[in-house]
């Protein structure tokens, strides 16, 4: 019974007292322990008095570890409270200077870099965590560490000594040892649980934000399309490269056409699943303007790596422009009719949508492709040689994608090409 | 082999040809025989499933490298963690308990020999199904010859338009048929461990690692019908026109994830509670010193099976639950982490003030607490629900549970074989190439996980066949895949290391650890019959009583 409720202790029955600081222990207070019963009445003289030592030992070390994690603990979660006002700093910086934002190089997607509200909160939460997860890390390693030297060392006295084949002391437990690492991990687990479901109320939003922007996207295997309301009401229908107003609060719709995909900026906000059957939706808020770069984060087939997203950050003259230009119909241009022709003799309109040629809705509208920096949902550049090749067959560029090769005559690629590169 | 067929073998008859040795291991239903084909068979599957790994991580040594396609890449690291969840983990761990079990509560086998046997066999036919879809899905369609929908295998990607041809019916009946074998088994240590210990043995006086055994057993029962069930669903989904989880109809895509993180969930703690028992086990007998608080271990070992069953949503904090099943679910989940942090504690103290000795397990059981304690950090990191909205499906996350469940469990794994190989076999491995495993498996593990970390950070999302270039990701990938040759090296010299041991190792005596359980006190390896004479115990530590009979344990219990 006494096994965790007490500390019960003992040595092996053949051990010998140790020449050491532990004997002199013994001898001083050996007369303040009432010997237990006949036989066991030296053993247990020598171990009541070993459990009183061991005990304080333990009980020391293990303030002395609250001690040590309290310390780092707020060291992190100083330099992490540091970190707030840091980051505004330099982002009133980074406004004077819009070209900061990176498209390449390491970081280019880093949680870390936050360039947008929520993505900031999950940081400095981040740093704390990371902070507190330190603290833990550094004294529970060093105990172990501790435990290791001094276990060894003592196996090295033992084992030079005569005694060897003698049992160290036997420790079964120790009530309020036990209680302390049952209750500080608790009283830590509750910090923890309150920092995040304060973080959770800041940005798992329910209801967009005041003067919102929405942008329905929907996931597709693999690409994804974006859908705006025009200055004039109308529908305005893009794909894989997202423009938004920089400083104005985003709601993203997420809606998916076929299975599960998720929708990760790192520098704008956290991922969300992009899931069929239900909507869901994301708080994002660039803070300057810039590209960011992001990709489907949710295995969703065969070309899952390849569904890149593009996020660009515009002024919000620019994106009104940009949105009054994607919201007009078509270019129209007479020099490229056979291609036009050509396109519409084939089952491309089947498949993509250009306003007022072609209606399909299972491939990226291609009204305005010539506007955009990429096709292959991110992953290639826009050029025309680049263009040939995929419509040649998609599969070399991306292969498993769902667009088939039409195996057309060369002749017919280019002229497709020419008439696509007209749609400014 | 066996020092029961030795004994039972007249000296005159001819040694036995190859099928007379196949056919007396294939018919037996000795524990020890079944416990050491599970592990054996894990083994191979390990093999396995490591290879799978280590041609993922040559496709993913540099950015657009095209080594490997698509489709090819998304059926290894499928089967990559199918086959080490479901046909190396599980059945080495419950191989480890199927041995052990019976030898450490003092019983002549489990409570069911036969339905032990049958689980066995499920479990290899399982597994062999799942790897038949490598030739037999292939069907009329082009389609893929191997699963290629990922381990937990989210609907709708499952569902027959998206999955076609039959890969995906062969994942769902391998893992369902074997399924069938774990539940067998955790009927049969619940029998074995309540019904069969010895005289004397009270259940806590259980040797810790059946405590283990108990609640993985447990959670075993409670997941795996779940994950079953689910499985018959998807199964009527793909071949009978049903709509559990497809969104064109009633049907939830969502309603998968939850029946599968129900399993999915306590499964982990199926895989790292086992491991906790071997470490519970060798940390005493290589510090010469009793398990710190024991009763605490037990409480810790129950609750963690508890709570384990309330956390799985935590796989799913960007499904877009709504801010209050994530901050339920955040909450229970920084729970779990006390009674975890309560088992470290207990070892770090049981070592404290011991002797060590480091021989092979012992390196592997302080590596693994190191290791552990590194995946149970990155795990409350991951339970701070804004932080997974960043973090989950990165290579964060890989980095996260294979330091849980490689730096755990995989380390585990090791310590026991290197502990109780001896009692098995009666030869001792050799500790010089013992050694050598130890450190290439660490400094291997730590080359290929600890840089996961940090791709994850920068933005790497998992699962991925190639990556762009000029995302800072590749220096870390690069590391990664420098890391699998420094394990495989590891795993070769330790295969070296059985062989050589089994050809010409030194014999192991009944007890070569000064082990206290009772699995020491027969001879190495046990008779069939494992006791001559069933034990008698008065504590945890009979070996410790019988050699210091005048200091018992009973009078500190």
């Amino acid at each position: 019974m006494g096994r965790g409720y007490s500390l019960t202790e003992r040595t092996g029955a053949e051990a010998r007292p140790r020449k050491n600081h532990l004997h002199r222990y013994t001898s001083s207070h050996a007369p303040n322990v009432i010997p237990t019963s006949g036989a066991r009445e030296s053993s247990s003289t020598v171990s009541s008095v070993r459990r009183l030592r061991c005990a304080s030992q333990l009980q020391r070390y293990t303030l002395l570890g609250v001690l040590c994690f309290g310390a780092i603990t707020s060291i992190g979660v100083s330099t992490a409270a540091a970190e707030v006002p840091q980051s505004q700093a330099s982002r009133s910086l980074e406004v004077c200077d819009p070209s900061v934002i990176p498209i390449s190089g390491s970081g280019v997607t880093s949680i870390l870099e936050s360039n947008s509200a929520p993505a900031r909160e999950v940081r400095s939460l981040g740093y704390l965590v990371v902070a507190i997860c330190a603290g833990i890390f550094v004294v529970v390693q060093t105990f172990l560490v501790l435990a290791i030297v001094r276990g060894v060392r003592a196996a090295r006295v033992a084992n030079a000594s005569a005694g060897s084949g003698a049992e160290p002391v036997q420790v079964f437990g120790s009530l309020p040892i036990e209680v302390a690492w049952t209750v500080i991990p608790f009283i830590i687990v509750f910090v923890l649980t309150m920092v995040t479901i304060r973080t959770i109320r800041d940005i798992d939003l329910t209801k967009p934000p005041e003067g919102a922007l929405t942008v329905t996207t929907i996931g597709h295997q693999w690409w994804w399309e974006f859908r705006y309301t025009a200055a004039d009401g109308s529908t305005v229908i893009t794909a894989n490269e997202m423009h938004i107003p920089a400083g104005r609060p985003i709601w993203v719709e997420l809606k998916s056409a076929d299975v599960i995909h998720s929708f990760w900026v790192p520098r704008l906000a956290g991922k969300l699943d992009v899931i069929p059957g239900k909507t869901n939706a994301l708080w994002i808020e660039a803070d300057v303007p810039g590209i960011y770069l992001g990709q489907c984060a949710e295995y969703c087939g065969t070309q899952h790596a390849h569904m890149l997203l593009r996020v660009y950050a515009e002024e919000p003259a620019q994106f009104d422009a940009w949105l009054a230009a994607q919201a007009a119909p078509a270019v129209e241009d007479a020099t490229v009719t056979v291609g036009r022709d050509t396109f519409t003799a084939f089952s491309c309109f089947n498949c993509h949508a250009i306003a007022g040629t072609s209606e399909g809705l299972f491939g990226p509208n291609l009204t305005h492709l010539a506007s955009r920096d990429t096709i292959g949902s991110g992953s290639i550049p826009l050029t025309r040689s680049n263009l040939v090749q995929w419509i040649l067959d998609p599969n070399t560029l991306k292969p498993g994608c769902n667009m088939p090769s039409l195996k057309l005559e060369p002749a017919q690629v280019e002229s497709i090409v020419d008439y696509l590169m007209t749609l400014k | 082999m066996t020092h029961a067929s030795e004994s039972s073998t007249p000296a005159t008859k001819t040694p036995e040809s190859f099928w007379e040795i196949v056919g007396r291991w294939s018919m037996s239903v000795d524990h020890k025989k079944l416990g050491m084909m599970y592990v054996g068979a894990g083994l191979i599957f390990f093999l396995v499933g490591g290879l799978e790994a280590a041609f993922m991580r040559l496709q993913l040594a540099q950015a657009n490298l095209k080594i490997i396609d698509p489709e090819t890449f998304n059926q290894l690291f499928t089967m990559h963690g199918t086959t080490m969840v479901f046909l190396v983990g599980m059945p080495i761990l419950l191989g480890f308990g199927n041995y052990l079990l019976p030898l450490m509560v003092g019983a002549r086998d489990m409570a069911f020999p036969r339905l032990n046997a049958f689980g066995f066999w499920l479990f290899i036919f399982g597994g062999l199904l799942l790897y038949f879809s490598y030739i037999g899905s292939q069907g009329l369609y082009g389609a893929p010859s191997a699963p290629d929908v990922g381990w937990f295998a989210y609907a709708p990607l499952t569902d027959r338009t998206f999955s076609r041809g039959n890969s995906t019916d062969y994942w769902i009946l391998g893992i369902l048929v074997s399924g069938f074998g774990s539940m067998t088994t955790a009927i049969n240590f619940i029998g074995t461990i309540l019904c069969m210990r010895c005289p004397g043995m009270t259940l806590m006086r259980m040797p810790i690692m059946a405590w283990m055994m108990l609640v993985v057993a447990a959670l075993v029962l409670v997941a795996i019908p779940v994950l079953t069930g689910a499985q018959i669903m998807l199964l009527l989904d793909r071949s009978f026109g049903a709509h559990f989880f497809d969104p064109e109809t009633t049907g939830s895509a969502v309603l998968w994830q939850h029946l599968f993180w129900f399993f999915g969930h306590p499964e982990v703690y199926i895989l790292i509670l086992p491991a906790f028992g071997f470490v519970s086990e060798i940390l005493p007998t290589f510090s010469r010193k009793v398990l710190f608080g024991y009763p605490l271990m037990v409480a810790a070992t129950v609750s963690i099976g508890f709570i384990s069953l309330g956390v799985w949503a935590h796989h799913m904090f960007v499904v877009g639950l709504g801010p209050v099943l994530n901050s339920f679910f955040g909450a229970m989940t920084f729970l779990i982490s006390v009674p975890t942090g309560i088992k470290i504690f207990n070892w770090i103290a049981t070592m404290w003030g011991g002797r060590l000795r480091f021989a092979t397990p012992m390196l592997f059981a302080t590596g693994f607490i190191a290791m552990f304690v590194i995946g149970g950090l990155t795990g409350i990191m991951l339970a701070t629900v804004p932080l997974d909205w960043q973090l989950s499906d990165s290579y964060f996350v890989v980095g996260h549970f294979h330091y849980v469940l490689f730096g755990g469990t995989v380390f585990g794994i090791f310590g026991a074989l290197f502990y109780w190989f001896p009692k098995a076999t009666g030869k001792m491995l050799s500790e010089r190439l013992g050694k050598w495993t130890f450190w290439l498996l660490f400094i291997g593990f730590t080359m290929t996980f600890m840089p996961m970390h940090v791709s994850g950070v920068l933005g790497m999302p998992r699962r991925i066949y190639t990556y762009e270039a000029d995302r800072g990701w590749e220096i870390w990938n690069l590391i990664t895949t420098l890391g699998v040759p420094v394990q495989m090296a590891g795993v070769a010299i330790f295969l070296w290391n059985v062989v050589k041991s089994l050809r010409s190792g030194e014999n192991a005596g009944n007890n070569p650890w000064d082990a206290w359980t009772l699995e020491w006190s027969t001879t190495s390896p046990p008779p069939e019959w494992n006791f001559d004479r069933i034990p008698t115990v008065t504590s945890a530590r009979p070996l410790w009583d019988s050699a210091h009979p005048e200091d018992p344990d009973a009078h500190y219990e």
